[in-house]
Formats: C-alpha cells, structure tokens, sequence
C-alpha cells in the first residue's frame, strides 16, 4: 500500500486517539492535531502531533501552511464538544460554543485540504457526526443540530467533489464509551440497544479505515450508523 | 502569440482535455470548451500555481475566457 496521509482533529482521546491508533496500525501517516498537543501519549515513527484549536480563526489559517507542506490525502474532521443542557436552561453560549466547534470547524478545517485533494484527483474526508444528529436527544438542542448539519454538509460537498474522486461521508457513532459520554451510560441505555452493549472506538475506527481506503470507492455523501442497532431508520 | 497566452493555452487544454486547435482567445471555458464550475476553480488554482500570482475570489469570478485569463494575468504579474 502506498503511505497515505491523514490529519486527524481531536486526535488525543476518545474516538479521535481510536481512529489516530488504528490508521497508524495500518500503515497511514498521520497528522493529529489537539488544543493542547503536549498531552498526547502516543508516540509513533509515522505521528506527527500539532496544536491547533478548530475554533480559532488564526490558528486555523496559519495552519493553511502546515497542512501544504503535510499535503494530505485523508481528513477526518473529528473535534467535537457537548455542552448538554434543556433548552430552556441552554444559554446563547452553550449553542454557539457547540454549533462553533462541531460544525464551524469542519467548514474551515475542511478548505485547508481541498485544493490540494483536488490536485491530486483523490481525496477522503470524513467527518465525524452522532446519532444525536438523526434521531435527537433531550438536552442536546446545541449539539444535535450541529451533527445534522454536518451530515447535511457532507452531502453537498459529495456532490460538489464526486468528480473529482473525493468521497466525502459523515460516520454517526451512538454511545461509544469515552470521556464525552462518561456518566450517560447506564444499564437503562444499554438495555435498548439491539447488540446490547456501549461501542468503543475500536468500532467507529474500523469504519473509518474502511472509508479511507480504496475499498470504499463507490460510497459517497452518506450518513454511516454505528450504534449496535439503537436508532434504525 | 505572447507567452502568457501560450502556457494559459497549454494549462486550459490540459485541464479541460480539448485540441490547442479549438481554443482562441476568446473561447469561454464554460460555453465553448465545456468546462464545469469546478473545472473553472481548478483552471484559476492552475493559473495562480503557473505563474505565482494569488487571484481573489471576486475577479477570479469575471476570469471566464482566454483572454480574460491572459489579460488579468499580464496585468497582475
């Protein structure tokens, strides 16, 4: 296989550091970014670490630099933030901190790479969305309608990019077990789901490594479920 | 035929895979030589790598033909 190159955001924990782990095991270079890069234990001949805060304008642009000179095959747009509350009690904050990081972040994340993939007529990018997006969920106003509009995003620019061989797809992982949704698993939760356990990211990052390579050639703007069976349209 | 115009030629046959023969200056990417709005994208990502130049979005926008790519460029370099 030739050495493909991924940069990952939020790549230090959770299903970020998953998805990090397991493109590295399969031979991928990979550019992981986090807002604190110092934090990251995993050390890899083919790992490259940055900081980078998906929500800061300048950052982001200065990482226009960084990125050409990486010149990456594969995105995977995977920061992400919960800030659950009732909407009643959700400040104007808590929404724009959530709609900001999850889905601000992927369009702007999302212009570094693709003039580049556009040279290269090849190019994967996959954002990381949540069931929360499809199906709702209490207390997550905020964070739901930024999933459904990553997905949403990831259908336009599908079908602006299919001809120019760049797949772009979201993945909408249900309840993964990590540090986001410690203290939302419990027995009730998991007695609903059909394969009757939490994820972990072990299954969200078996999909991604199906997603980028060329055996998912033919899959393009689709919303991929992966929740056990919990929500089924 | 002026050296711009000779590589813009070269880089719009390129990337729209049409004969030099068809191409004058006044073709139109879009109506003559069947370039889609993302070919058109891609001619001007060519042009500001071809010859150094950064062109903003809003006069990237009225670059549609030939000469209009030729003249901007002459203009701007």
């Amino acid at each position: 296989m030739e050495n493909k190159k991924a940069i990952v955001t939020g790549g230090n924990r959770g299903i970020g550091k998953g998805i990090v782990l397991s493109l590295l095991e399969q031979g991928y270079f990979v550019l992981a970014t986090s807002r604190d890069s110092t934090k990251f234990d995993v050390s890899h001949p083919n790992l490259k670490l940055a900081n980078l805060d998906v929500c800061d304008h300048a950052s982001v642009a200065d990482f226009q630099k960084i990125v050409n000179d990486y010149d990456p095959d594969i995105l995977i747009n995977n920061a992400g933030v919960t800030k659950d509350n009732l909407f009643l009690r959700m400040t104007e904050d808590d929404w724009d901190e959530v709609i900001d990081t999850n889905l601000n972040s992927v369009f702007r994340m999302t212009k570094l790479v693709v003039k580049g993939m556009l040279k290269k007529k090849w190019g994967r990018i996959i954002n990381i969305s949540s069931i929360s997006g499809s199906m709702g969920n209490p207390g997550q106003t905020n964070y739901s309608a930024s999933k459904a509009g990553v997905d949403a995003f990831s259908r336009s620019l599908a079908k602006e990019l299919g001809s120019r061989n760049i797949t772009v797809n979201s993945i909408a992982p249900g309840f993964i077990q990590t540090d986001m949704t410690d203290g939302l698993i419990h027995e009730e939760i998991t007695k609903k789901i059909p394969l009757q356990r939490v994820g972990n990211v072990e299954d969200i990052a078996s999909l991604v490594n199906f997603l980028v390579s060329e055996e998912s050639n033919y899959i393009t703007g689709q919303t991929l479920v992966v929740d056990g069976g919990l929500f089924m349209k | 035929m002026s050296e711009v115009l000779d590589k813009v030629v070269e880089i719009v046959c390129n990337q729209l895979t049409v004969n030099k023969e068809d191409v004058t200056p006044d073709s139109s990417f879009v109506e003559d030589l069947g370039a889609d709005s993302l070919d058109t994208v891609e001619l001007v990502m060519a042009f500001e790598e071809e010859f150094g130049l950064e062109i903003p979005d809003d006069e990237a926008e009225n670059i549609t033909t030939i000469k209009s790519a030729v003249d901007w460029i002459e203009k701007n370099s």
